[in-house]
């Protein structure tokens, strides 16, 4: 018994590496069950990911492939990952809370009948669970008691998982389409960018409303770069138009938790807060001192981004110049 | 076009939350529409309103709460917007789950027959994210969360999603009947075309707030009053919250007096650049 079923996704025929925490998730989560770890890829012509999937330590990797599945559709994965688990045995179905992993995963515990913990920070038991609650002011210990558990994993939680392992072995399982499904993927406008994603980069700098204009992120972008870090913002700048969406860092866009977070010009509502307090060293640069970020920054510096970000370039300049 | 609208009241999110022992001291605790619910309340009267004809309705907007008595409050205030009728279906949170939630909307689909769920795309309080894409499976129709865009198209018959994804805006064509979850972004000037209103009408930012004569007429719309035993819900509670508590708190940080200092303290002190 305990079997786990962790969902992979890919990108571009790529393992995406926003699964590798939730592989983690599974291994450990298969231990503590006392079953085996599955992991599965669904999509076409994805063997290249299959292959990378089989060096993460799982004991398999599982292939659902068809034409019909190339373009992500609930409605047409969601019976195929209940295939799949239901021929392992598997108790628990998992996957990382990406924008996917949230979309699929109720549908899937909607089908097995199954509870859903979503965004896992930590494992009790093989049945119970820790996740955060109300803007992460509050964490909650879960407990579920259907048969089949379905979790979406918090990626900044667990530790991606290496490709260190023997190759496990990979096997096809059902992949047959349902039809009339009165669902269609049209297609995705995806927003280009050089810089390293924003859940997984090392430091983000993100910039808000006060930065008054798009243009103007063109200097937080050159401090990022600078920095080697990712560019977020705050849901009034995105609002505003000034950056897209998915930059946004919060309760409803991505959560962060990078070495370093600086926060410019950002006023620290909790909604904000409850997507980047995870990161180890916060630096808040806001004009007004009483701006709510600074109760959670390490380091606070009251002064306008106009002053400050030149300023701050200039000083990391010399300070990789010092080496 | 026939939508139904769930809404759930939850704690303010700016009032500091209390902890009593394991559970939350809800004593002081002010109630309000969850924001994405009340989001979803506006996507529903945009998508039957012409706002180029003096917003003719054309279609009917119910919205459903499952929660104690006073949430008749928030619902009336739905009515208030412009929705056309109510249903409070009897409910304390502490005996509710998501699957206990989304079979009663399940129910109340079935008896009812809208074309359109409209929902929030989560729920600010126990943020479960669940509900939606979980009633979507029980009733087998097909599910467009995280909506930003709405687009009304094939003569009324489907919908064009515009999606917050991960990597940007995915864009998903459903069939009505359909489950919709709303994120942020739907409440822009120009995020719904119903067909009728002219494409280029731009909305008020937000949520509308309720006229005077919204806030009298509400007072006469119908807020039906049912049980989840009227409905036949027979689903049990499975999720259970056994344990409450803080996050660990950060330590208290500091306030530099130059970027000097800054960077001399990200270098040397944190050791993070
Ligand atoms: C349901 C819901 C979900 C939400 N989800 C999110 C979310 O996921 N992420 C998110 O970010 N928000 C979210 N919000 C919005 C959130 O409540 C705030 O409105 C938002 O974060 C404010 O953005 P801001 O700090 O950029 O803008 P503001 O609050 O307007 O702050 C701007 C700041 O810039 C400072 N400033 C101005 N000029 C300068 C200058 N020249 N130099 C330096 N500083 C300057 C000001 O002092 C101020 O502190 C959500 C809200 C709701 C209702
Ligand atoms: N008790 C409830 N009554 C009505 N709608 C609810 C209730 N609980 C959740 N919902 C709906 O489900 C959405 C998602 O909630 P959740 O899955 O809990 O994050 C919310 O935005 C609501 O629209």
């Amino acid at each position: 018994m305990g079997n786990v079923l962790i969902v992979v996704e890919t990108h571009n025929g790529q393992l995406r590496t926003a699964s590798l925490p939730a592989v983690t998730f599974g291994k450990q989560l298969a231990e503590k069950a006392g079953g085996t770890l599955s992991l599965l890829v669904v999509g076409n012509n994805v063997a290249g990911a299959a292959t990378e999937a089989a060096k993460l330590g799982a004991a398999e990797v599982l292939v659902a492939e068809h034409p019909g599945l190339e373009h992500y559709l609930a409605e047409t994965w969601a019976p195929v990952v209940v295939k799949a688990a239901k021929e392992k045995g598997a108790t628990v179905i998992g996957a990382t809370s990406t924008s996917t992993g949230k979309d699929l995963l109720p549908r899937v515990a909607a089908l097995l009948d199954a509870g859903l913990v979503s965004d896992v920070i930590g494992i009790v038991n093989a049945t119970t669970f820790k996740r955060p609650m109300m803007a992460g002011n509050v964490i909650a210990t879960v407990e579920v008691g259907t048969p089949i558990i379905v979790a979406t994993v918090r990626q900044t939680e667990f530790k991606p998982a290496l490709a260190d392992g023997a190759a496990a072995p990979i096997s096809k399982v059902d992949a047959t389409v349902p039809s009339d499904t009165r669902a269609e993927f049209v297609g995705v406008a995806e927003s280009k960018s050089e810089r390293p994603e924003l859940t997984e980069a090392k430091i983000v700098v993100s910039g808000g409303r006060g930065m008054k204009e798009g243009k103007n992120f063109e200097q937080v972008a050159a401090l990022a770069d600078l920095l080697g870090g990712a560019m977020g913002a705050s849901r009034a700048a995105c609002d505003a138009g000034m950056v897209p969406n998915d930059l946004q860092v919060g309760q409803t866009g991505k959560v962060v938790a990078p070495q370093l977070y600086i926060a410019i010009a950002i006023s620290g509502a909790i909604q904000h807060l409850a997507g980047m307090k995870g990161s180890k060293t916060i630096v808040a640069i806001n004009k007004d001192p009483e701006a709510p970020i600074f109760q959670v920054a390490d380091y606070g510096l009251v002064t306008t981004w106009e002053q400050a970000i030149p300023a701050l370039m200039e000083e990391i300049k010399k300070l990789k110049a010092a080496g | 076009m026939k939508i139904l609208v769930t809404a759930k009241r939850v704690p303010d999110p700016e009032q500091k939350v209390k902890l009593k022992g394991n559970e939350l001291d809800q004593s002081a605790t002010n109630w309000q529409l969850n924001q994405f619910d009340e989001y979803a309340v506006e996507t529903a009267l945009r998508l039957t309103e012409n706002a180029s004809a003096g917003n003719a309705r054309d279609g009917e907007v119910v919205v459903v709460s499952i929660g104690p008595k006073d949430v008749q409050q928030q619902l009336r205030s739905t009515l208030a917007m412009g929705a056309d009728k109510a249903i409070l279906v009897a409910g304390e949170d502490a005996e509710l789950d998501a699957e206990i939630v989304a079979r009663t909307i399940q129910k109340l689909a079935e008896r009812d027959k809208p074309d359109l769920i409209l929902m929030g795309k989560l729920a600010a309080d126990s943020e479960s994210n669940d509900a939606g894409q979980r009633l979507a499976g029980y009733l087998g129709w097909p599910q467009a969360t995280f909506a930003g865009t709405i687009e009304v198209v094939d003569g009324g018959k489907a919908l064009l999603v515009g999606r917050e994804v991960d990597a940007g805006i995915e864009t998903k064509k459903v069939t009505l009947p359909a489950v919709v979850t709303v994120d942020l972004r739907i409440v822009a000037p120009h995020a719904i075309k119903n067909g009728k209103t002219a494409k280029d009408h731009a909305y008020a930012e937000g949520p509308r707030y309720a006229s005077l004569k919204g806030i009298m007429a509400a007072k006469k719309k119908p807020i039906e009053d049912t049980t989840l035993q009227a409905l036949g819900v027979t689903a049990q509670k499975r999720i259970k919250t056994t344990t409450l508590e803080a996050p660990p708190a950060r330590k208290a940080g500091i306030k530099v007096q130059s970027v000097e200092e800054l960077v001399q303290k990200l270098h040397s002190e944190a050791k993070v650049i």
